[in-house]
C-alpha cells in the first residue's frame, strides 16, 4: 500500500508538470495583459511594470523562470494586489475556504448519506418520495438563489445570523455559507446513497444476512451500508477538492475572504500569477483527494488491493 | 416405529408480485410438507415457482412480493410472525444456503467474522466460545487450514469453498431443516459432486432435514427421499422419489425425465475437407505489472493444443471452468491473439490481423453462453441477426435483408414476425435461437458453441440440441462445441477433447470416451456427472 501511494505521488509529478504548462500558455493565449485593462495606465508606466515583472521577454524565457520559481515554492507577486504575494493571499484566505468547504463537506456526507439510506429503506414509500423531492430541489435551486434566501429569512427577518463577514471566524458567521455550500451537495449525496443503498439491499449477501436470521441493524448498517458507501467515497474526491478551494458565489455574497474569489477575479484581469497560483493548488487538491479516495477504498473494500 | 413427525407443512401457499403488468401469481396455493430428517427435492424448470416457495417461508420475499396461506412450523405460522421471532426461526431453527456461492457471503468481511455474526446472536456465546464453535464448523465442511480460513475474505476462495462456507454458516446453530436452493448449479462437476456429498455426510451426522430445490434430476435420483415435481406455480405430482422415476404419472413429469439429450452424431468420413486447424496453439494472459509495479504474472491459458475440425464435424471441448477450453475457441477464431499455427481451409491465419480476418468473419461464427447479455437490449431482433449482413454483404437492399432475417428465423424455428421485437421480449431458450440465427444468417462453414445450452432449462436445451444438429445435416456445419456439460456434449460431439489446466488431458472419439475413459481426471468427471448410485442410504 505504501509502495502504492508513493508510485501515485510520483506520477503526480508529471501530472503537475502539464497542468502549469498548459494553464500558463492558454492564459498567454488570452487577449490582453495585466496591465492593460481601463486603468488609465501611462505607456510609460505600463513598459516599466512590464519590464519590472519581466513581461517583456519571450513566452519561453517566462515559462523558464516561472517553473524555476515554483520549483523554489514562489508563486510570485500579484500582478493586481502588488503588496502581496501569491503565497500571501493563499495563506490567509485558503484556510477560511477550507475551513467552509469541509465543514460543508462533513454535514454533506453525514445528511446526505443518512436521508439516502432512509429513502432507500423506504423504496417507493412516503419517507423516499420525501428524501427525493428535497434532493430534488437541493440538486436544482442555485446556490445564488439560497445565499440571498438565507441572509434574508435568518439574517433580517428572524436575526438569528449575520448577514455576512467572516467575523474573525465566530462560528456564527459560517452557518450560512456553510449551509448554502452544504445543500447541493446533501442533495447529491441522498440521492447517490440511495441508489446504492437500493442496489446493496438487493445484494445476494443481504438475502444470506436475513436468512441467518441477523437483526435489522446488523443487516442495514453492517452489510449493506458499508457496501453502499463505495460510490459516496469516489463522489467524495473531486467534491473536496472543489469545496475546499472556495466558492466564487457564496464568498462574494456572504462577503468571506476566501480563495474562490481569486480564480474569476484574476482570471479577468489577467493576473497571471495568482491564476497560476489557482491552477496549482486546485490541482495538488484534486490530486490529493483522489489519493486518499483511492486509499479509502481499498480500506472499505479488501477485495480492492493495489500492491 | 412412530409415524414420522411433520416439522414444516405448507398449505395453500400463494406468493404473488405486484407489477407494472398487474399482479402475477408465482405460487398458487400450494401443499408441501417436510418430516424430520428427511431429504424433499422440489423440482421444477425455471419460472415453477419452486423457490419462490422457499423464499416466501423465509420471508425472503422481493419487496413487491407477498404471501398468503400456512408455512407451519412445529405449529407456528411463519409467515405471521413478527420480524423479532422470526428470526429465532431463520438461521437458527431453519436455515438456507443459495445458488449463487460466488455473491451469497458479504465480501466486505472476513470468513471468521461472518461466522461468527450468526453463532454469536443465535447462541448468546461469547466472541472466544464463538469462534472455537466457527473453527468447529470449518473443520466440519473440511475446510484445510480453518485457523488461517478465519482471516480469509470470500474473494480469496474458489466457488466450492464458498459454498463449503455457506454451509457451515447455515448449520451453525444446529438446525432443523435445511433449505438448500440450486447449492451446486453454480459450480463445477467434480465440486458438484463433493457439495452432494459433504452435504449428505453432515446430514447423516447432525440428522436435519433438506429440502432440496434443484432442476436437476441427477441430485434428485441420488439424494431425495420423496419429490414434488412444480410447474407454473403448482405442485404437479409428489410422491417418494424412486416411484416417480420408476413410474411419472404426469406428463409433465414425464417430460422432464425424457429431457435428457439423447442420441449421438456420426463422425464425418474420414476424407472429409479439414475447416480448421490449430497446430501448437498456445494462449498467455499477463498479469499485473506495469510502471513500478514488479514483473507481471504469466499465465499459460491454452497449452500447445492441436486441434482438427472436418466439414460436417463437432468436436467437443469439454472441461471445468478454468479449463481455458473458451479461450482455445476464441483463439482458434483469431478473437485472441496466440502463439502456434491457425489455418482456415488451406490459409494460414495465424498472424491475419483484424483487417485480413474481416473477410474470414462470415464463415466462423461464435454464438456464447449468456442469451441475456449477449443481445443488444436496444435493437430489434431483426437489426440484431442482420447486422452482420451490413458488414459482409454490403450490396444487400433493406429489403434484402429484411428477407434474409425471415429465412434466418424460419431456420431456428422462430416466428419471422419476431424480427420487429426486442430481445426482452424472448424467453432464454428464444434468445438462444435468435443468437444462432444471427451466426446462421452469414451462412457460415464453422460455428463456434461456447456453452451454448447452459444457461437454459433441460427440456429447452434438448429443443437446441436437436436444431443445432438439424442446422448442422442442412448445411454440413462444423462445430466446435464447448461445454462442461457431459450429457449435451456426448448427444452433440463425435469427437471430444478433454481440458485441463490449458492442455489436452484425452482425446477421442466420443463413444471411446465415454466408454473407457482413460485419464485419471476424464475418469473423475464422467464419475460426477453421471454415477446415478445413490449417495444416502436412508431407510
Amino acid at each position: 500500500m505504501l509502495r502504492y501511494v508513493f508510485r501515485r505521488l510520483l506520477t503526480a509529478i508529471p501530472t503537475l508538470f502539464v497542468i502549469v504548462t498548459m494553464a500558463f500558455f492558454l492564459m498567454r493565449v488570452a487577449p490582453g495583459g495585466p496591465f492593460n485593462q481601463e486603468r488609465g495606465l501611462s505607456p510609460e508606466i505600463k513598459a516599466n511594470l512590464e519590464a519590472q515583472f519581466g513581461l517583456n521577454d519571450p513566452l519561453w524565457l517566462q515559462y523558464v523562470h516561472y517553473l524555476g520559481n515554483l520549483l523554489r515554492g514562489n508563486f510570485g507577486p500579484s500582478y493586481n494586489m502588488p503588496d502581496f504575494t501569491v503565497t500571501e493571499l493563499f495563506a490567509k484566505g485558503l484556510p477560511i475556504s477550507v475551513q467552509l468547504g469541509a465543514s460543508a463537506l462533513i454535514l454533506a456526507l453525514l445528511l446526505g448519506s443518512v436521508l439516502g439510506t432512509i429513502a432507500a429503506l423506504n423504496q417507493n414509500k412516503l419517507g423516499d418520495y420525501t428524501v427525493i423531492a428535497l434532493a430534488t430541489a437541493g440538486s436544482t435551486i442555485p446556490t445564488f438563489v439560497i445565499a440571498p434566501v438565507i441572509q434574508l429569512l435568518f439574517g433580517l427577518t428572524w436575526k438569528l445570523l449575520p448577514i455576512g463577514g467572516w467575523g474573525d471566524g465566530a462560528f456564527i458567521n459560517k452557518v450560512g455559507p456553510v449551509l448554502t455550500l452544504a445543500l447541493p451537495q446533501i442533495a447529491i449525496v441522498a440521492r447517490l446513497m440511495r441508489g446504492s443503498m437500493i442496489e446493496s439491499l438487493r445484494s445476494h449477501h443481504i438475502r444470506t444476512a436475513r436468512a441467518l436470521g441477523l437483526s435489522d441493524w446488523s443487516v442495514v448498517v453492517k452489510h449493506a451500508l458499508r457496501g453502499a458507501v463505495l460510490p459516496i467515497v469516489s463522489f467524495t474526491g473531486p467534491a473536496a477538492a472543489a469545496l475546499l478551494t472556495g466558492s466564487v458565489i457564496v464568498e462574494t455574497i456572504f462577503s468571506i475572504p476566501g480563495v474562490g474569489r481569486y480564480f474569476v477575479d484574476a482570471a479577468l484581469n489577467r493576473d497571471y500569477t495568482l491564476v497560476m497560483g489557482t491552477v496549482v493548488v486546485i490541482a495538488i487538491f484534486t490530486i490529493v483527494f483522489n489519493l486518499i479516495v483511492d486509499v479509502m477504498y481499498a480500506v472499505v473494500d479488501p477485495r480492492v488491493r493495489y500492491d | 416405529m412412530a409415524p414420522p413427525e411433520t416439522i414444516l407443512d405448507v398449505k395453500d401457499l400463494r406468493v404473488r408480485f405486484r407489477t407494472l403488468d398487474g399482479s402475477v401469481e408465482a405460487v398458487k396455493g400450494i401443499n408441501i410438507h417436510v418430516n424430520a430428517g428427511e431429504t424433499v427435492a422440489v423440482v421444477g424448470e425455471s419460472g415453477s415457482g419452486k423457490s419462490q416457495t422457499m423464499m416466501a417461508a423465509m420471508s425472503l420475499l422481493a419487496s413487491n412480493g407477498e404471501a398468503s396461506g400456512h408455512v407451519d412450523y412445529r405449529g407456528r405460522n411463519l409467515l405471521t410472525l413478527s420480524k423479532s421471532e422470526l428470526n429465532k426461526v431463520r438461521g437458527r431453527k431453519i436455515s438456507m444456503i443459495f445458488q449463487e456461492p460466488m455473491t451469497s457471503l458479504d465480501p466486505l468481511y472476513s470468513i471468521g467474522n461472518q461466522l461468527i455474526e450468526p453463532i454469536r446472536r443465535h447462541r448468546g456465546l461469547n466472541a472466544a466460545e464463538a469462534r472455537e464453535e466457527a473453527l468447529k464448523l470449518l473443520r466440519l465442511v473440511h475446510i484445510p487450514d480453518p485457523e488461517r480460513r478465519m482471516k480469509s475474505y470470500p474473494h480469496e476462495m474458489s466457488g466450492g469453498q464458498r459454498q463449503r462456507v455457506m454451509i457451515a454458516m447455515a448449520l451453525a446453530n444446529d438446525p432443523d431443516i435445511l433449505i438448500a436452493d440450486e447449492p451446486t448449479t453454480a459450480l463445477d462437476v467434480t465440486i458438484q459432486a463433493q457439495i452432494l456429498m459433504l452435504l449428505a455426510e453432515l446430514q447423516r451426522k447432525l440428522g436435519m432435514a433438506i429440502v432440496f430445490i434443484t432442476h436437476d434430476l441427477g441430485i434428485v435420483r441420488r439424494f431425495a427421499d420423496r419429490v414434488y415435481v412444480m410447474r407454473q406455480g403448482e405442485v404437479v405430482e409428489e410422491g417418494e422419489a424412486e416411484a416417480i422415476f420408476a413410474n411419472p404419472q404426469h406428463a409433465y413429469t414425464r417430460m422432464l425425465l425424457a429431457a435428457e439429450p439423447t442420441g449421438t452424431k456420426a463422425p464425418p468420413p474420414a476424407n472429409a475437407p479439414v475447416v480448421l486447424e490449430g497446430r501448437d496453439v498456445e494462449v498467455t494472459f499477463k498479469i499485473g505489472g506495469g510502471f513500478l509495479a514488479g514483473e507481471p504474472l504469466m499465465l499459460r491459458a491454452v497449452d500447445h493444443i492441436s486441434i482438427r475440425l472436418q466439414r460436417n464435424q463437432t468436436i467437443g471441448i469439454v472441461g471445468e471452468s478454468g479449463s481455458g477450453k473458451s479461450t482455445l475457441g476464441r483463439a482458434l477464431l483469431r478473437l485472441l491473439p496466440s502463439d502456434g499455427l491457425i489455418r482456415f481451409g488451406d490459409r494460414d491465419i495465424s498472424t491475419a490481423d483484424r483487417q485480413a480476418m474481416r473477410p474470414l468473419r462470415r464463415q466462423m461464427q461464435l454464438v456464447f453462453q449468456d442469451p441475456f447479455g449477449s443481445l443488444s437490449p436496444r435493437m430489434t431482433v431483426g437489426q440484431v441477426i442482420t447486422e452482420g449482413l451490413l458488414v459482409h454483404e454490403p450490396n444487400l437492399s433493406g429489403k434484402q435483408r429484411d428477407q434474409r432475417a425471415v429465412e434466418a428465423l424460419r431456420e431456428v424455428g422462430l416466428d419471422p414476425n419476431a424480427r420487429n421485437r426486442y430481445p426482452h421480449e424472448f424467453s432464454g431458450g428464444q434468445r438462444q435461437r435468435i443468437a444462432i440465427a444471427r451466426a446462421m444468417i452469414l451462412k457460415p462453414k464453422m460455428v463456434v458453441l461456447d456453452e451454448p445450452t447452459s444457461a437454459l432449462d433441460r427440456s429447452v436445451q434438448k429443443q437446441i440440441v436437436e436444431l443445432l444438429r438439424k442446422l448442422q445435416a442442412d448445411h454440413e456445419l462444423s462445430y466446435l462445441f464447448i461445454s462442461h456439460d457431459l450429457a449435451v456434449v456426448r448427444a452433440m460431439a463425435d469427437y471430444i477433447i478433454v481440458m485441463k489446466q490449458g492442455k489436452i488431458v484425452e482425446e477421442g472419439p466420443t463413444e471411446a470416451i465415454f466408454s473407457n475413459p482413460q485419464a485419471p481426471y476424464t475418469q473423475t468427471l464422467m464419475n460426477a456427472a453421471i454415477d446415478v448410485t445413490r449417495f444416502r442410504l436412508s431407510a
